[in-house]
Parts: C-alpha cells; structure tokens; sequence
C-alpha cells in the first residue's frame, strides 16, 4: 500500500465522519433540545429510537439500513428517486451509517447542556418580548455550547472509528468505503500487511487527538467568555 | 391598571385570587407559600390559571372563557424575580437592550436616563459575573424598565440581599417608583419594604386574597392586624411636612391640624415643606393618658377618641384610636385598660414617642398636599 492509498483512505474517513456530523448535528441539536423541554406524547419512544443504535450490534443496525436504504429498500429508492442520491455501497450510505451510530452520543451530551440551562433564564427572555424561536437562539442554544460541542466532538471520533454497521451497509470497497478501521480491518486479513496496518493506526491516533485538542481549544475560548456562566 | 381575578390548582394547593391596582405601588403581602409568586407567573404569562380573567392597562391579556390567553413575550409585563436572572454570557449592556434586539420593542426611556438612575452606568462592558449582589439587581430592574413595559412585577427582589444590600438597593426602587408614571406590583414578606414602597396593599395567605385596599386601611383594619407578619407593620398615617427644626435634626409634620415631630434621620429624602409624607406608629410606641400631660420627654401628644377596643387572646388589649378622619392604634396591657376605665368612645390623649416614629416619602405622585 503506498502512501498515496494511505492519504486517500485518511481523506475519505474524513469525509465521511464530517458529512455524518455535519448533515446529522441540527437534528441532534433539536431532538436534544425537545427530549430535555418538551413533554410531548411519545417522547418515550423518540428516547428509546435515539438510543437504541447504542444497544443494538452495530451489525444489526448495518442490516436494517441495508433493509430501509439499500437499492432495493424503499427508503434507499424513495431518496433516489427524489434527490438522485445513492446511498447504497457509496460513501454517502458510510456517511449514513456513521450518523446513525453516532447519534446517541451526539444527543446525549446536549441534552444534558439543555437540561442544565436554568428554565428561569428562557421565562425572562420571553417577559423581555422574544419568542421562542428567538429565546432559544439568544439564550439557549449559546448557553448550551460546550455540550452541543463535547457531542459534535464525541460523535465525530464515532464516525471516524464505525465499523460493523458500515462494513455490514455499504461493504468495504477500496476508494468508495473503506474507511480507516475498514481498511485496517483488511489489512490484518493480510499476513504481510501489519506494518501497513501500523501506519494507518497511527494515522488515526493522530487524527483522533488532533479532534480532542481543537474541541479542548475551542471550550477553552467558551469558557473565557462566558466566565461564571452560572448565576450565583 | 391590573386586573386580576384568578382561580387555579396546583397539587394539593388551590390559589384564588382577586384584586384591582392602580397607580404607584401595590404590594402582595403574605407569608412564604401563599401563592404570590404564583400569582406574579400568571400575570405575566409564564403559568396559565385554571379559570378567570387578567386585564392590564383594560387589555385582557388571560379570560379563560373567551379562550384569551396572550404568549408571555406579548405581555409588556416586565419582571424583576428574587434570583435576578441576568443572561451570564452576554455583557451587562447586552442584557440591558436585550428586549431592543431580541424582543424587537422599543423603550419609552433611553438607555442613558436608565443607567444614569440606576447608576449602572460604569457596568456596562462588564459580565454578569462580575458584578455584586445589589448591582444584578439594579441591572435586572433597568432591564425590564428598558422592554417598554406597561406594569413592572417585582418578585421579592431584595429579599436574597443581606440587610446592608437591601438598604443600598432600597432607594433605586423608590426612583424607579417617583421617576416613572408605571403600576408596579410589589411581592414581599418584609413589613419594612411594603411600608416603605407600597401606597396599595394586597394580602395573600393560603391561595386567597384576604385584604385589598389603600394601605393605610388595610392596616388599620382590625381583623387581619392579628395576621401574619403584619402585626410588626404597624400603623401607617399620612401628615404634611410644616418645617424643619435642624438644630434638633427633627421635622414637624402635621397631622390631622397638629404637629408631630420626629427625627430628621428616619426619611432618606429631606422632605420639603407642604410635601405629604407618611408616618410609620407602632402600637406599642403608643401611650395612652385620661389628660394631656406635663413635664414629660414626650413630644408628641394628640388628642383622640377611642373607637373600638378589642382583648386579645394573649391579654394585651388593642386599642383603635379615631384623630381626625385617620386612625392610630396603641397596644396597652389588660391592667392599663381596667386602671384607666377605657371604653369605646371615649376621649383621650395619645402619646407617641419622637424616636419611635419613622417617615416614608410617599410616591411622588400622591406627595402633593391634598392630591
């Protein structure tokens, strides 16, 4: 394998997890937002469906969208049919997988953030003349950063690293998806190949504490600003 | 100006409540527990009652029967708690124009005049963090001020000060309540704050409103004298300031055609001659004599007729004290009553101790003699 391969498979993971985090995190953001606020009728559920990517074998979780997006699932053709995206054995189905997965652990830590925003807070911004849309980006959402951020940063190393329900999704094909750990995964099937496997490992190491050093960087410039965030 | 009459259940407990404020400053006086916070929640739409109505300035903001109930930012209703909650990542200036840019409203009084009043005017690059006990409150006041709001709910705002912050505050409210022509509805448990803010009183206890009215009627209403805290809210009588006497430090007040001196030190303003101003009397600072007498440090003698004469459960006995068209009462011992042979109707003269009565200005709109 040369270095070339090793910077695309690099290249292509990235791609993959930002895509998953990026198209993934408003959703998040919201259903964070409504599961810490909101009582609604079936809010069980939506908590239950959220999580359960955590609990299922990640196989599993790869066979049902295989079932729902694959190129004979309804969902898979329903989305070509009206956007012309082809989720099935393509990187963007990677992309999908990696969201799904990684959900769980970009909602929870919101959620956490939402529910620590003293209620109180909103309730003033509304007797000041601002709805709630308008509350909720001018008090909460910012008062929620640093969760909203450890999520995207949780879920993005997640993304990153998914394995089984992409594997068992989009299969592992060179150049589409085979992502690093697909790719390392590969490379151990191969008896000349652990030094190989090596390098890409090392590549992920580093990949993965550049992730942790930005996030750290950034909830360090939350911090400064909003020094004493809390009321006394 | 406010119109409230509410029925709501909460749990266990069931809040009824009615009353009517005007101008100035209407104080809900009761115990922790009595529903006023409740009460304030649904004025400003933040909790929907069960059933009844809300109008402020005649727009009715809640009617439960013509399915009328106006979103909280809709209100104009600005809102002062007791945990001030300032926005703690935006700037002090951030949170004070906060209705400008979020809210979308426009203030009737200019940031500058604000702060100026408020004397927050050197906060405002600072984070809420940043700033001390009495200043979030000033901030927090000069906040709702600055929402246009048509009444101004203040929660038990000093109540989480320590004494001296509460004094340093103190005044910034009485400002905001001279400065400005709005309805301010005042929750408290501290007799001292109602006395000295509060023209109108509303008395809550257990989810029901038990007395409204002016407040000096209220407070010389005999069956709820015995209730609550309010027994240390003594008597509440209004005069016009005559003069000074500075040499003494005293000011000469009078009071239904006769003077009442008391110190100087007891008002935070320096009252001006012909301003109406009020007088705080504790029933026990009040003695009783069959004739006016001499040789005595009492400075203050009126001559009264009793009106009514209630014993108490604990043996004391209230005496209700007619001078003029107002009302005073003295707390005087069973023994006293028997010695003296008072009854109801009959004339005599009330001594009041110089040291003992305290001033409050009056809001500026009721100071003027006669209005």
């Amino acid at each position: 394998m040369f270095s070339g391969e090793i910077a695309q498979i690099i290249a292509l993971s990235m791609r993959v997890a930002f895509t998953a985090i990026i198209v993934s995190l408003p959703v998040a953001i919201l259903v964070a937002y409504a599961l810490a606020r909101w009582r609604f009728f079936g809010r069980g559920l939506v908590n239950a469906l959220v999580h359960l990517p955590l609990v299922l074998p990640p196989v599993v979780t790869g066979y049902l969208l295989l079932l729902a997006f694959g190129p004979r699932g309804p969902a898979g053709q329903f989305v070509e049919a009206t956007t012309g995206l082809v989720l099935g054995f393509r990187w963007t189905g990677a992309a999908l997988a990696a969201a799904i997965m990684a959900f769980p652990l970009l909602v929870r830590p919101m959620k956490l953030a939402f529910e620590a925003v003293d209620r109180r807070l909103a309730e003033t911004g509304q007797t000041l003349g601002a709805g709630r849309a308008m509350v909720f980006v001018t008090i909460s959402l910012p008062l929620a950063l640093p969760g909203i951020l450890a999520g995207a940063v949780l879920g993005f190393a997640k993304a990153l690293g998914e394995f089984g329900a992409t594997i068992t999704f989009v299969s592992n094909i060179p150049g589409e998806t085979r992502t690093i750990s697909l790719a390392v995964y590969s490379l151990l099937q191969d008896p000349t190949g652990d030094r190989r496997a090596l390098i890409l490992i090392g590549a992920a190491v580093v990949v993965s504490l550049a992730a942790v050093a930005v996030s750290e960087w950034i909830s360090g410039r939350i911090g400064v600003n909003g020094r004493g965030g809390r009321n006394a | 100006m406010l119109e409230v009459s509410v029925a709501t259940r909460l749990g266990d407990f069931s809040l009824k409540a009615e009353f009517a404020s005007g101008a100035g400053v209407t104080a809900l006086f009761g115990p922790s527990g009595a529903g006023k916070t409740s009460l304030i929640r649904m004025i400003a739409g933040l909790a929907r009652p069960d059933a009844g109505r809300i109008a402020i300035h005649g727009e009715t903001v809640f009617d439960a029967d013509r399915a009328v109930d106006l979103p909280a930012h809709r209100r104009r209703v600005g809102v002062v708690m007791q945990n001030p909650l300032l926005f703690p990542h935006l700037s002090v200036r951030s949170n004070l124009t906060y209705a400008g840019w979020a809210g979308r409203r426009t203030a009737r009084f200019a940031l500058d005049t604000i702060t100026a009043l408020l004397d927050i005017r050197d906060l405002l690059e600072r984070r809420p963090a940043a700033l001390s006990g009495g200043e979030v409150q000033r901030v927090a006041l000069g906040r709702a001020l600055l929402s246009d709001p048509a009444i101004l709910l203040l929660d038990e705002p000093l109540s989480a000060l320590d004494e001296a912050l509460k004094q340093e505050v103190l005044p910034f409210f009485e400002a905001v309540r001279d400065e400005f022509d709005l309805p301010i509805v005042y929750v408290s448990h501290s007799v001292d704050e109602v006395t000295r803010l509060a023209n109108h009183l509303v008395i809550i206890e257990a989810g029901r409103t038990v007395a409204a009215g002016d407040i000096e009627t209220v407070l010389s209403h005999t069956e709820i004298f015995g209730t609550g805290g309010l027994r240390a809210a003594g008597t509440l009588v209004t005069g016009t300031v005559r003069g000074h006497d500075d040499t003494h430090r005293l000011v000469v007040v009078d009071f239904e055609g006769r003077p009442i001196v008391l110190s100087a030190r007891s008002f935070t303003h320096r009252p001006q001659p012909g301003e109406k101003v009020r007088l705080r009397i504790q029933p026990r600072d009040v003695a009783l004599a069959l004739h006016a007498p001499t040789g005595i440090s009492i400075q203050n003698e009126l001559a009264c007729t009793i009106s009514a004469i209630a014993v108490r459960a604990d043996g004391e006995v209230d005496v209700e004290l007619a001078v003029g068209g107002q009302k005073l009462r003295a707390l005087i011992t069973a023994k006293a009553m028997a010695d003296l042979r008072l009854v109801s109707g009959m004339d005599c003269h009330a001594l009041l101790k110089t040291v003992a009565l305290e001033g409050r200005g009056l809001p500026r709109t009721l100071r003027v003699a006669g209005g």
